[in-house]
């Protein structure tokens, strides 16, 4: 089990150094030469060659990375060059936000996408089976941004009752959860509806229901302890996928998150600050895999008396 | 009960895009590039001349989305050829020769995987400035790692069945074994694939067009008319509503393809 962690820490590991190094690329492709960009286009060279020397620009580029990496080591990753901050300040202050708005759309896809796999499963091959299906094709085919705009018009200037964006208490967390949260709530009704239809062929549900456990017993107890348990890891993984989501959700509502930080990024080319959204996202990735992996270990006496019956 | 048929429904929505994408000059009412309504800096309602209403710049939204279906259409293709060139290339090679290629391509892949899709490919589109090359190149270098593993599980399925063995008995060398036997039996989840990757990259292409980083003006893609849309959305919700629809109806229609071969082939 240990070792189990071992390699999925330094597989976290190889992954932050991966994107590392593509952002690290990204930067070193930008025309844009940094030390005129922080200094001013009217800069004399003197000052440019002590803000190259300052950066070490003037190093080959293996030691120019290995200093960007030494300072993100250390939780430095540059100022950005149109708020003249630091880039992990920025971060730091904006993570509040981001945070309340994917943890509340991750309980509310959980919560409406088992209930919507439970529903199909257990009405399968009937209409409301078809139906349910249909319906997470769906909303697994809608463009983010635009549900975001289609909720911001039906609830903001249609019904009234939610803010136009922003982030100022729960009533104006209600559109922007919802529009990320319906995306992966579909993803993992479909998930949850073949692993439970799996898990219902089982021989232990046969078992069960041969005992007199009832239908929905059956469902609950014992089809439902298996068919949960990939739908944890899916969650942990699916978080890659609901970062983009974030960017498109957090721009549309105006939420004062990371997504709309990378976003002025990328609007205003602040280079250090695009390489530190997103070196920051893969680190959030990274350690959200981790503790689904431990959660996964945890629960894993059940998962392995599944697998070597 | 008559079995509901969600690929045949699917590929009706495939093929009606295909053709108003096929035939846009014959189908669209206006020009989509010119003034037709006279308004003077304020999108016009929905109407009977123009069913769908006009932008702020008088040009008729119906026959925007219809040449916007050329636009998107040759994007999400295009994009999903590059796709599926990367990521059936790694999963056949990590498949078939299996050992050390294998672990160290999946590794890969795996890193893959876990990256920021959006923001990954935002950071490029910038570096690299959007233009319909780089946005078809960053959308293939993002979006290949799924493919590459479903091919890679469907090759190391078919390489162990007998008839490859046989053959890998006989001497067949190794293009010969790929190229006659393994994609061959590999190819309708390819298809599979390609069905889903054409959704993922119209949704992505949508995303970065809304977020400014699409392909130049004036074509009218659907991503963009949104975003030109966003500004006017307590004025104008047309505007955003109605091409938002039409990626909706392109993405669901591939998607409803794709997982219907997939269901189909399960049974």
């Amino acid at each position: 089990m240990l070792a189990y962690l071992a390699r999925r820490f330094v597989f976290g590991a190889v992954v932050l150094i991966g994107t590392s190094l593509i952002t690290f690329a990204v930067a070193f492709l930008v025309p844009a030469d940094p030390a005129v960009t922080l200094a001013g286009a009217k800069a004399d060279p003197r000052t440019l060659a002590t803000i190259r020397r300052e950066l070490g620009l003037d190093k080959p580029i293996y030691i120019q990375y290995g200093l960007y990496l030494d300072r993100a080591l250390h939780g430095d990753l540059g100022r950005s060059y149109i708020r003249r901050e630091n880039v992990t300040a920025l971060i730091e202050e904006r993570l509040p936000a981001t945070a309340v708005l994917a943890i509340t759309a991750i309980i509310l896809s959980l919560i409406l996408g088992i209930a919507m796999g439970v529903i199909a499963a257990a009405s399968r091959g009937r209409a409301l089976d078809h139906a349910l299906l249909f319906t997470s094709l769906a909303l697994v085919s809608m463009p983010v941004f635009w549900l975001g705009t289609m909720l911001l018009i039906a609830g903001g200037l249609y019904v009234r009752s939610f803010p136009l964006g922003g982030f100022s208490g729960p009533r104006s967390l209600v559109l922007p959860a919802l529009t990320l949260a319906l995306g992966s709530a579909g993803y993992y009704s479909r998930i949850l509806h073949t692993n439970l239809t799996e898990a219902l062929e089982q021989d232990y549900v046969r078992t069960a229901r041969g005992k007199g456990v009832s239908r929905s017993g059956v469902m609950l107890h014992h089809a439902m302890a298996n068919a949960l348990l990939p739908l944890v890891t899916l969650a942990g993984l699916d978080l890659a996928g609901m970062l983009s989501g974030v960017v498109l959700t957090e721009t549309v509502f105006n939420w004062p998150g990371i997504g709309r930080l990378a976003y002025e990024a990328v609007f205003n080319l602040d280079v250090p600050l695009i390489m530190g959204t997103v070196l920051f996202s893969a680190l959030l990735i990274v350690v959200a895999n981790l503790v689904v992996d431990v959660i996964y270990v945890w629960l894993d006496p059940r998962i392995s008396l599944a697998e070597t019956r | 009960m008559p079995r509901f048929r969600i690929d045949t429904l699917g590929a009706a929505m495939v093929i009606s895009l295909l053709v108003v994408a096929i035939f846009a000059p014959w189908l669209a009412p206006h020009d989509p590039t010119r003034a037709v309504a006279a308004t003077y800096g304020d999108p016009g309602a929905p109407s009977l001349a123009f069913p769908m209403g006009t932008d702020q710049l008088g040009r008729d939204v119906l026959s925007r989305i219809i040449f916007g279906a050329r636009i998107s259409m040759i994007v999400a293709i295009a994009a999903t050829a590059i796709t599926m060139l990367i990521g059936v290339a790694i999963g056949l090679a990590a498949g078939f020769f299996g050992g050390a290629i294998d672990l160290a391509l999946m590794r890969f892949t795996d890193v893959m995987l876990s990256l920021p899709v959006l923001l990954l490919a935002m950071a490029f589109v910038t570096v690299l400035r959007p233009s319909l090359g780089s946005i078809l190149l960053v959308i293939g270098l993002v979006s290949w790692t799924s493919v590459a593993r479903v091919v890679r599980a469907e090759t190391l399925t078919m390489s162990r069945r007998d008839f490859v063995v046989a053959s890998t008995a006989l001497g067949a060398s190794s293009p010969r074994l790929i190229g006659r036997h393994i994609v061959p039996n590999v190819m309708p989840i390819i298809i599979v694939m390609a069905a889903l990757g054409v959704s993922g990259t119209l949704l992505l292409e949508a995303a970065l067009s809304f977020l400014g980083l699409g392909i130049p003006p004036p074509a009218p893609s659907w991503g963009r008319m949104i975003e030109e849309a966003t500004i006017y959305f307590r004025t104008a919700p047309w505007l955003a509503t109605f091409p938002g629809l039409a990626i909706f109806y392109a993405v669901l229609g591939f998607n409803l393809l794709g997982y219907g071969f997939l269901a189909r082939r399960e049974q």
